[in-house]
């Protein structure tokens, strides 16, 4: 793919992705905005991918090593806090029947 | 592994993420949601690994090792009160990784290859600015929510004025990175004045705003991941990067239409400091505060029917979710109707409230909604308000000098009865004066709001 390719289509779905993220978020009730904020909060730790792929260069300079490495380091908290508080959050909504209350209308 | 082979194991990443948002519709498979995003993520991860297969995998591991336990103690430790400052603490650890790949980038593509693709320096200047004002932004909204600098608006002269120029350094350095000036220092200098940007632009943001500001910090690193995927051509990082973008934008605007102003007006109104000459008129034509004991709003909460509570963010600060529940349960085991009446920027976050209730083991079908509770509060006997001030004023509906006029709120003084828990009369967060605490229905019930539930726990019961 010549690089001007590459770039109408990376652009096709960064926008495509915009519409995606607008549907999706429609449909979640605000009792879930918290959940919300901190699952995309996770999601976005998907910058390690980056981070591993700029501390993993052959024949990087020491610069890029300090600075990859301090990106690896900030993006696995990312992932991992966001994705263990959202499940410590989420695992808290319960719908469960309560005991019958006394009928007395 | 094949950059294909490896681009379509990131799809399924992809779908994953997709999954895990999707599943936020309905709380009773949400979790199930975030655990197919996590396992997408772990994917992303290894497939990553693999195709890196450097040298440098044992850094690549300590580093992740050294990043993963700190998140995952912290957000082991977190008490679900404190949750605000923790994900905003995330969030900003995201956007500063997106800066510092982009500066690695720039280093990386600068020297040998000469002028890097407009695409890709955009990438860098872009994502390096917004990924540093969403980390600096952060750490200070953390640090605003952890207490350890003072939540009011901090206010000076001519701030506007040094935002605007920081901002506009800021973009004029990395305009100036695209168009072809590839100068390294032209990065440093973007980067430090979006720092700088940052920490000035949520200073002057009060407490009660920060909804709307944690909301919007989110989207930013997410844009920051996205551009940081133009940089390091990955649709991975473009698609999820631009995903929390778009939610995070969406839910900006929905905290600031929930406060009927701009998010023009939140982030630069430095609100909470302009409304003193309001304040003066309300308390100046208040009338008299009546304040009750315990024990006369037992027998009053005992007798209801129907009673509605409000929680506000002196409910997150006294910890007294647990205790209201109890009240609750006490209440509804005599025969009285309990619901709870959330209001969308209750708290200092979005859903803030509904979080500690379910901590507290509240069924969120008794969590209400402003639309729907609002029609309830004329039929309720009772409707107790537990550390809320600004979501129940009703100078929002009818005081037009009053920085909060427009915003909806809760009706509570369609109710027979409102008690209003509270430490003192000094006005809320914001500053404002609220006539509700004032008007012939209402008695307050002072002190922690933790301990005035005990205690009327305590006398419920020996009615």
């Amino acid at each position: 793919m010549s690089h001007n390719t590459l770039l109408v289509f990376e652009v096709t779905i960064l926008v495509l992705a915009i519409f995606l993220g607008i549907e999706v978020i429609s449909k979640v009730p605000t009792l879930l905005h918290t959940p919300l904020m901190s699952g995309t909060n996770a999601i976005h730790g998907v910058v390690i991918v980056g981070a591993m792929i700029v501390l993993g260069q052959p024949d990087k300079s020491a610069f890029t090593w300090i600075v990859g490495f301090a990106a690896v380091v900030l993006a696995s908290a990312n992932v991992v806090g966001g994705f263990v508080v959202t499940d410590r959050m989420l695992e808290m909504f319960k719908s469960r029947e309560r005991p019958k209350k006394p009928d007395e209308k | 592994m094949s950059t294909n082979l490896a681009n379509l194991l990131y799809l399924i990443t992809i779908v994953s993420f997709i999954l895990a948002l999707r599943f936020l519709s309905n709380p009773a498979h949400a979790r199930r949601g975030n655990q197919i995003g996590a396992a997408g993520m772990a994917l992303a991860i290894v497939v990553t690994w693999i195709k890196v297969g450097s040298t440098s995998w044992w850094a690549i591991a300590l580093a992740m090792l050294i990043g993963g336990a700190f998140g995952a103690v912290a957000a082991r430790r977190v008490r679900m009160t404190a949750m605000p400052q923790m994900v905003a603490l995330f969030n900003g650890v995201g956007g500063g990784a997106a800066a510092l790949i982009a500066l690695a980038e720039l280093h990386r593509v600068l020297p040998p290859p000469g002028a890097p693709k407009a695409d890709i320096s955009l990438g860098i200047a872009l994502s390096a600015l917004i990924g540093s004002i969403s980390f600096s932004g952060s750490m200070v909204a953390f640090a605003k929510l952890q207490e350890l600098i003072g939540g009011r608006p901090i206010t000076y002269a001519g701030q506007q004025f040094v935002n605007g120029a920081l901002f506009i350094g800021a973009l004029g350095c990395a305009i100036a990175l695209v168009v072809g000036v590839q100068d390294e220092w032209l990065l440093w200098v973007t980067i430090a004045a979006s720092l700088a940007f940052g920490v000035l632009f949520v200073l002057p943001i009060g407490g009660a705003d920060m909804p709307v500001v944690i909301s919007l910090l989110n989207a930013f690193t997410g844009l920051a991941v996205a551009l940081g995927g133009f940089e390091l051509e990955n649709n991975l990082l473009i698609v999820a990067g631009m995903l929390v973008g778009a939610s995070g934008t969406m839910l900006t605007l929905m905290m600031a239409r929930a406060m009927n102003r701009s998010v023009a007006n939140v982030l630069f109104g430095a609100f909470g400091q302009v409304s003193e000459a309001a304040a003066a008129v309300a308390a100046g034509d208040g009338g008299s505060v009546r304040s009750a004991t315990a024990e006369d709003v037992a027998v009053m909460l005992a007798y209801a029917h129907k009673v509605v509570f409000v929680p506000g963010y002196g409910l997150a600060v006294a910890q007294a979710q647990h205790d209201v529940r109890q009240l609750a349960d006490l209440l509804e085991s005599k025969g009285v109707e309990v619901s709870y009446a959330i209001h969308p920027v209750a708290g200092r976050m979005p859903g803030h409230m509904n979080v500690l209730l379910a901590e507290a083991n509240v069924p969120y079908p008794q969590l209400k909604e402003m639309d729907e509770a609002n029609p309830e509060f004329s039929r309720t006997d009772v409707a107790v308000v537990v550390g809320a001030n600004d979501v129940v004023n009703p100078d929002a509906r009818s005081n037009q000098g009053s920085p909060i006029y427009g915003m909806p709120i809760l009706n509570v003084d369609d109710a027979q009865t409102v008690v209003v828990l509270k430490r003192s009369m000094n006005p809320g967060f914001a500053g404002i004066e609220n006539p509700l605490f004032y008007n012939p229905k209402t008695v307050m019930l002072f002190g922690d709001a933790k301990d005035s539930v005990d205690k009327l726990i305590a006398d419920v019961k020996n009615l």
